[in-house]
């Protein structure tokens, strides 16, 4: 990506930038093991782990039995041992088995025992949707795992944080969850491999601008950028593009400086609204920046719908006519939003 | 197509030693079949050993009980009743080997040589887990039924990785048997050739619910051969038995065999915990009857019996209990002392801003107190 390594740069997807950051880590430290359901000879329903058994053999990149829960447990045992497990979970949905083992033991065991035994190990989800997955494989479920205390939650929406992020989470000796956005995992980019960004905790500004902070992460942040370009030309609206990146930790730096700066802050995030991540980032960023604003911070997410099934869902996603309908509600002339207001005015509002 | 036959356990627990301490007569076929398997009544010396680990331990198990009514732990729950299981499967283990216990395996841990204070940690509450398991190679005790099932698999399988020999031990219980974590163990051991041997521990109750409600199963060590895992039945209650099937089961998995099922047919004399009525759901005459199945009487009695045990030996082994005891008593009344702050140290590797924040409150909090 930076400029002095242009020559070099090949165009990489963000799949196979994943691939590259598995496949440096299993030759870099031979405690890294990778295993899933379909992870081996197959390479993974997504091609993520392609080639690796070949390369590095069965005892290192393996099939395991169809049980999430034995998938985890089992990274969790060795882990005791000092392994550095990368194990896989197919789709957001199909994790749910494993959850008793994410949530009890992955997360506390570092708390549990002091220190003694920590769990460095990554479990990567393919994520959300805007696929046309039929039902149990578009699920957003970034929000179970940020509201478990113990873990990180990543989430990279390029194919340079897609490598660096995940080199970053197989060497930290926290757990990981590492959401991967499946509709990002076919978008390319310039790319000389091997690359390193920001670090985990860090939120990066994918685009300035000075009217509103569009705060976002994972799938949603090229409809972000889409927005925001749309916003310049059709409104002269400059929009400011925040990518979380990661989750947990959560940047508040990054973005309550940004909402400083522009007065007007919007949190896009695709899963369903309610208790999410994106009502968490509103709340944070109106405890830091009320003085700065200018109007109510407002979200655009998902519908407090079961993920709809493939032929319904654009009426699910957060798309740029939403955003650009919320971020026109943001009193830009200085008029109150009445839309939640009761009685009379509200009613008004709302024809 | 593997020979089930190696797969099943012998039709009746295996048993050397009657409750009155006498050796069980096996007919011939019976005797062939114990030896085919490698079992063999242990010596003297390793029935001595037990003996003494079971009578310290139990020692532990009531003191624990008293200090529950002192008010110096939350609860206790009790293993009472499952003394020859806990002592012999930790007297069994080699060095290098790991344990992977439960929230009643507090005799067990103090069979295995962790400081009766650092077991009752989680139980006085004042941590979580009061034991370094990367020092005593024995996991955190699990209150989640049956998830260490899959972590002893996978350090097992680590351990092979590894190449320095070691086997894990995961203790469970009857009703853990029902949960998906102990099948999802058992395949994912099987699968990988994980040098882990499962000890089920079937107190015939998991808290009140009776073993005939918790599976259909002719016995739970026939949960094995669905798996492909050889499995076994033991007399939970017969020291000398459960320490021979355990040998014959650690090495199995120590000469990479893979993975080995044994079920204890034992009883839980208490209830649940000290917070439970187990009158409620059980009837005197039981206890009774179990009561006279007593697994150290039952071995103190073979042993005498044998003249490899007098009474000036029981009396020096009851004082050494005592003297745990009394230590245990006294160390427990310490009030222990807490750090509020200590709560945000091990979150994570390094603690996130936001939880830099929240000590930050707390430290501001306690210091108005």
């Amino acid at each position: 990506m930076t400029t002095q390594t242009q020559d070099r740069a090949t165009p990489t997807t963000y799949a196979q930038a994943l691939n590259a950051a598995l496949r440096d880590a299993l030759r870099e430290d031979e405690n890294v093991l990778v295993f899933g359901e379909d992870v081996g000879q197959l390479g993974g329903v997504f091609r993520i782990t392609d080639g690796l058994t070949r390369e590095f053999g069965e005892q290192r990149c393996f099939d395991t039995p169809l049980a999430e829960a034995g998938i985890a447990g089992f990274a969790v045992g060795l882990c005791t041992q000092g392994f550095r497990p990368v194990i896989e979970m197919q789709f957001d949905a199909f994790g749910y088995p494993a959850f008793e083992q994410v949530v009890s033991h992955v997360a506390k065991m570092r708390n549990r025992t002091r220190g003694a035994v920590t769990m460095p190990m990554v479990i990567r989800y393919p994520y959300a949707g805007g696929i046309g997955g039929v039902e149990h494989h578009c699920d957003s479920s970034e929000g179970y795992y940020v509201h478990t205390p113990g873990l990180h939650v990543v989430t990279p929406s390029t194919p340079a944080d897609a490598y660096s992020l995940l080199r970053e989470a197989i060497a930290s000796d926290d757990p990981v969850i590492f959401m991967e956005p499946k509709s990002l995992y076919w978008s390319k980019a310039e790319l000389e491999l091997p690359v390193r960004t920001e670090p985990i905790g860090r939120a990066a500004v994918r685009r300035e601008g000075s009217d509103v902070t569009l705060i976002t992460y994972g799938p949603q942040v090229p409809n972000a950028l889409k927005a925001a370009e749309v916003a310049a030309a059709e409104e002269d609206w400059r929009v400011e593009v925040v990518d979380l990146r990661s989750l947990v930790p959560f940047d508040d730096e990054t973005v309550a400086a940004s909402v400083h700066k522009t007065g007007r802050a919007v949190v896009l995030a695709e899963a369903q609204g309610f208790a999410g991540m994106g009502a968490e980032i509103a709340a944070r960023v109106s405890e830091r920046c009320f003085h700065s604003l200018a109007a109510p911070v407002l979200r655009v997410s998902g519908l407090d719908i079961p993920y709809p099934p493939p032929i319904l869902e654009h009426s699910y996603l957060p798309g740029v006519d939403r955003i650009l309908d919320t971020i026109a509600r943001l009193q830009w002339d200085d008029e109150p939003d009445l839309t939640f207001l009761d009685g009379p005015l509200g009613q008004e509002a709302h024809r | 197509m593997s020979d089930t036959s190696t797969l099943l356990p012998c039709e009746q627990p295996v048993r050397f030693l009657d409750p009155d301490g006498t050796a069980t007569p096996h007919d011939p076929q019976t005797g062939a079949q114990l030896e085919a398997r490698g079992y063999a009544i242990p010596s003297d010396d390793d029935l001595l050993a037990v003996w003494r680990g079971m009578v310290i331990g139990r020692r532990f198990d009531a003191q624990a009980t008293a200090l529950t009514k002192q008010g110096r732990l939350a609860v206790y729950p009790s293993s009472r009743g499952q003394d020859a299981c806990q002592v012999a499967s930790m007297l069994a283990l080699e060095e290098g080997d790991w344990v992977f216990p439960t929230y009643r395996d507090s005799m067990a841990l103090v069979t295995r040589g962790i400081d009766p204070v650092e077991v009752l940690t989680l139980l006085r509450g004042d941590w979580h887990c009061g034991y370094d398991p990367s020092v005593t190679l024995t996991a955190a005790q699990c209150t989640p039924l049956a998830t260490q099932a899959v972590h002893a698999a996978g350090a097992a399988d680590g351990l092979r990785r590894r190449g320095r020999g070691g086997i894990a031990l995961c203790l469970v219980g009857d009703g853990a048997t029902s949960e998906g974590d102990f099948h999802e163990g058992l395949n994912f051991a099987a699968v990988f050739g994980a040098p882990v041997v499962y000890l089920v521990q079937n107190n015939k109750y998991a808290i009140s619910v009776p073993l005939a409600k918790q599976t259909h199963a002719p016995s739970l060590a026939y949960k094995g051969i669905g798996y492909g895992v050889p499995s076994e039945q033991v007399d939970g209650n017969d020291p000398a038995a459960v320490l021979a099937v355990l040998r014959a089961a650690y090495r199995h998995a120590r000469e990479g065999r893979g993975p080995m099922l044994v079920e204890a047919h034992t009883y839980r004399m208490e209830a649940h915990t000290n917070a439970d009525d187990a009158t409620r759901y059980r009837t005197p005459d039981e206890v009774e009857e179990w009561a006279g199945q007593d697994p150290i009487v039952r071995l103190q009695a073979y042993l005498v019996g044998r003249g490899a045990l007098d009474e000036a030996r029981i009396e020096e082994v009851k004082a050494e209990a005592e003297a745990l005891a009394a230590d245990l008593r006294t160390r427990m009344n310490a009030e222990p002392v807490v750090d509020p702050l200590s709560l945000f140290e091990h979150v994570y590797a390094e603690p996130t801003p936001q939880l830099l924040e929240q000590a930050a409150m707390v430290r501001a909090e306690e210091a108005l107190r």
